[in-house]
């Protein structure tokens, strides 16, 4: 048990927890959680009682907890409430999940990404639960006249044993409301956990499988119109003119303008990447009409000279200055080339690599490349908003509203308060949603046209509207000595316009002699952030050349990894390595064991650690007919406390599938700035019959307080995937997409 | 006018004939169950059922639908009950969810074709719904406990 310190009386709370910055303890605001959505209970219950922001109780027993996090597949609907649940000791039958507005000054941060959200909210939620427990017990201690020592709970049922008085937590609920914020609560310890822990099934189920769950997509107003916008057909152009006249008058169309998502002089905050901030709005009754019009519209493009623009970013405000020109896949290549034989930015160095590299016994150096990739979410990009007097209600896929609302505000001229964004379920992320520009696009045409407005993007304008996986390319030296051992290491990587090399990254702090060097090219095809930026190449690339190493210095891939880990524990080399060398080798030896790796020889194995997640994967290919399949895949995954098994296990499987589709068939590539595919007729990802017939999800057991899911274990599968194919086929896969494997 | 029969409901609408019934049924009839996903007939997000077949509605004019049985997500089954659904929660399958009442839609056919598919069965009819977050085990295990619900029930 830990006893947490709430810190807040009641009174105070929300201002300071404002002043906390995020670092939001318990959120009680006896008003903030007085609407409720109208979910359709079996009996809708005569009264509610707010115990606090997150939780309400109602007079026949719901309890309503609220989910902060804007939900994109990672399924943290289910898993925060479940925090909730767990210290209020309730029935998880009982509970009802509703979306939380988005009200950071009472809940805190409210984003998806990064993997964060189930590590942010492990103790604040937590604490929610106990601190509303507590006041129950208060309240009946208060109506039984007993110490509250002598209360215990169990399934929202208080009890006092000695007098055998018990009561329901509905029974106590009003009471319990006028109780102040206790000062301290205490924690359960995790072996008392009784949800946490738990499978509990994906509070949405019933409306996916049924239709009815709600995507941002779907949502119809009185008086709704459609709009579409349409986007220049190359990175590099920008609009010259239209005739709207060429389609105004078509069957359904009520407006066509141009529009600019942001003011001159704007400042762009840290997520407003967008290629094209000036667009051509299409608004009319329906989306086919709109479509159609859409399809005739005359539009003149010209491409721009330079351009530049002040943008926030972690490190500060920076002038970026995007370059003109039409760009193709050919020349990024030529660049990247072109960078990798230069010196590039040094980023770390241990040792002397230099003069070892000149008189090691052994010199291995390969290079490894990946495209473009667009995140291709499952559903197209698609935003709602109402402009009216009285403010402006926004919904859309959005996965930083903090940033979003912001980047609204100064467009629309209304401050935040009078901005009520929506957090509505959306149909995948993978990163492409911190780039919310659809909602300030539909914002922008509401307050044009005076209407409730649906901005749908199309499959196409979704591909072609940019914010890709950055293309990379890597090159790695390895020199080992006459007894093979590992004596130097060498990276130099970069990418169009780079590809997030972590220099502290294990192999660092586990070789002498290290040098990490990265390169950055320009361009004015945009990027962003893709489930493990950065990562999603360097760790799969990464783990395909230590293999290579292993194999030159005769060792065991796991055998090999594990003495570096080893060396890297007992004697580190260099100040800093951003791993845990223990949990690092816990999931190589939980996945050397849970496959059984000694008795397959055509499988190959990587582990890497990516948003505080351990992971290690072990991959087994078959060939037949000339074309390479993955038949089984165990994977063993570090991630802490794991809190909803299941679903965990589905995050994991889907980061393999993902992973397997991406490393085999994922590229965007250019031509003369124009993606060469835009929608599935060109592209291609994976597809269940290319998915792996078995995934075997093992997770280490420890106390660990949880980290995310949705990234860590996604980028050792690339590398995993590669040293397999190499087995099976005798081939090493050095490019992607391995399908065509060629530079 | 043309004169539409989904999910046993009689419908009329005055829409041009060319209009996909993607979207008469998610602009028009406000039905947003059905998926919009690529419109090119590639992704299986749209799927519903004409005359028994497993079509992609961004792809099928309204006027060939016209007079047709269509079924839709929201028709599937009464109560949300059919095999697949049941299957669907036990095997709590779906991650983001968009694509899976196309994938619902599509096993509805294989299952009536084939009650008792292999995993071949499963990968050759479900080959046209893409799902982007990688559930296809979890996919493959559901139509498989839906099968046996079948079976089961048609023993009772
Ligand atoms: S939307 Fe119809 S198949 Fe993709
Ligand atoms: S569950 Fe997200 S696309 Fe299938």
């Amino acid at each position: 048990m830990s006893v947490i310190n709430t810190k807040y009386g009641r009174r105070s709370f929300i201002k300071s927890s404002f002043l906390a910055g995020g670092g939001l303890m318990l959120g009680f605001n006896s008003l903030a959680s007085l609407i409720t959505e109208g979910r359709a209970l079996e009996t809708i219950p005569d009264e509610w009682f707010n115990i606090n922001a997150y939780l309400k109780i109602s007079s026949d027993g719901v309890f309503t907890i609220k989910a902060p996090h804007p939900e994109f597949g990672t399924d943290v609907r289910t898993s925060l409430p479940m925090m909730v649940a767990e210290e209020l000791d309730v029935d998880w039958k009982k509970v009802v999940v509703e979306q939380a507005d988005y009200k950071p000054s009472i809940y805190g941060r409210q984003y998806t990404g990064g993997s964060r959200g189930v590590m942010e909210k492990w103790v604040p939620l937590r604490t929610t639960g106990a601190a509303a427990r507590q006041m129950l017990i208060k309240a009946a201690a208060k109506t039984w006249d007993v110490p509250e020592a002598e209360i215990t709970t169990e399934g929202g049922v208080l009890y006092h044993k000695a007098s055998g008085k018990s009561a329901k937590y509905e029974e106590m609920a009003a009471r319990a409301a006028e109780i102040p914020v206790p000062e301290k609560v205490a924690l359960k310890d995790p072996k008392d956990f009784k949800i946490i822990g738990t499978s509990r099934a994906n509070v949405d189920l019933i409306k996916m499988v049924t239709g009815k769950a709600p995507y941002s997509s779907d949502i119809n107003r009185e008086g709704m119109l459609y709009a579409m916008v349409v986007i220049p057909p190359a990175f590099g152009m920008k609009l010259k003119s239209f005739d709207a006249l060429s389609v105004k008058s078509m069957p359904g169309i009520k407006d066509v303008f141009s529009f600019k998502t942001y003011e001159d002089g704007y400042k762009r905050n840290m997520f407003d990447t967008n290629a094209f901030p000036e667009l051509v709005a299409i608004v009319g009754n329906s989306t086919w009409e709109v479509l159609n019009a859409k399809n005739k519209l005359k539009v003149e493009w010209q491409p721009f000279t330079e351009q530049s623009f002040v943008m926030a970013g972690f490190r500060g405000e920076q002038t970026v200055v995007v370059p003109p020109g039409l760009e193709s896949s050919s020349d990024h290549k030529a660049k990247m080339k072109d960078a990798a034989d230069k010196p590039g930015r040094q980023m770390r160095k241990d040792g002397n690599p230099e003069e070892v590299f000149k008189n090691a016994a052994k010199v291995i150096e390969r290079t490894y490349s990946a495209p473009f990739l667009p995140h291709y979410m499952m559903e197209p990009i698609t935003s709602f908003a109402h402009y009216t007097d009285e403010g402006l209600f926004v919904a859309g896929p959005v996965q930083s509203p903090e940033t979003t609302i912001n980047t609204i505000s100064s467009r629309i001229g209304l401050p935040p308060e009078k901005i009520h964004i929506e957090l509505t379920r959306m149909g995948g992320g993978f990163g492409r949603h911190f780039h919310a520009h659809c909602l300030t696009e539909a914002a922008v045409i509401s307050q044009k046209v005076k209407a409730p407005i649906k901005l749908q993007y199309t499959r196409e304008d979704t591909t072609n509207m940019g914010s890709y996986r950055p293309a990379c390319l890597a090159v790695y030296r390895a020199a080992l000595d006459k007894d093979n051992n590992l004596i130097a290491f060498h990276v130099k990587a970069g990418g169009v316009p780079d590809n997030g090399l972590n220099a502290n990254a294990f192999p660092a702090g586990a070789v002498d002699n290290y040098l990490a060097e990265s390169f950055s090219i320009a361009s004015n095809i945009t990027s962003g952030w893709f489930r493990a930026p950065g990562d999603n190449f360097i760790g799969g690339v990464e783990q395909s050349f230590l293999d290579e190493i292993a194999e030159a210095a005769g060792k065991d891939p796991i055998e090999f990894r594990l003495e570096l880990l080893k060396r890297s524990k007992e004697k580190p080399v260099g100040a800093r390595a951003d791993y845990d060398a223990s949990r690092y080798a816990g999931v190589l030896e939980l996945v050397r064991e849970k496959s059984n790796w000694a008795a397959n020889k055509k499988r190959g194995v990587a582990a890497y650690l990516c948003h505080r997640a351990y992971a290690a994967h072990v991959i087994d290919v078959v060939v037949k007919d000339n074309v390479s399949r993955v038949q089984s895949v165990f994977s063993a995954v570090d991630c802490g406390i794991v809190v909803n098994p299941d679903s965990a296990t589905n995050m994991v499987e889907g980061n393999v599938v993902d992973a397997i589709g991406h490393a085999m068939y994922g590229e965007l590539t250019f031509t003369k700035g124009k993606p060469d595919s835009s929608n599935l007729g060109k592209y291609r990802l994976i597809r269940m019959n290319e998915a792996p017939k078995n995934i075997e999800v093992h997770f280490v057991k420890n106390d660990i307080a949880p980290t995310g899911l949705g990234e860590g274990p996604y980028p050792s599968v690339f590398g995993a995937l590669a040293n397999a194919l190499y087995k099976a086929t005798g081939k090493r896969f050095y490019h992607q997409p391995f399908i065509k494997n060629s530079f | 006018m043309i004169s539409l029969k989904i999910n046993q409901k009689q419908y009329d609408v005055d829409v041009n004939p060319d209009m996909p019934l993607l979207w008469v049924l998610r602009d028009v009839l406000q039905m947003p169950g059905t998926k919009y996903g690529c419109g090119v007939a590639s992704c299986g997000a749209c799927t519903v059922h004409l005359n028994g077949d497993a079509v992609r509605s961004c792809v099928t004019k309204i006027s060939r639908a016209a007079n047709q049985e269509v079924v839709t997500i929201e028709g599937l089954s009464p109560n949300g009950d059919h095999p697949l659904q049941k299957a669907w929660l036990e095997a709590d399958v779906p991650q983001c969810g968009y694509c899976q009442s196309g994938q619902i839609m599509s096993a509805a056919v294989l299952l009536r074709e084939k009650p008792d598919p292999t995993d071949q069965d499963i990968d050759d009819a479900m080959n046209g719904n893409l799902c982007r977050c990688g559930t296809y085990l979890l996919i493959r295990k559901a139509i498989h406990l839906a099968a046996d619900m079948q079976k089961q029930g048609a023993k009772i």
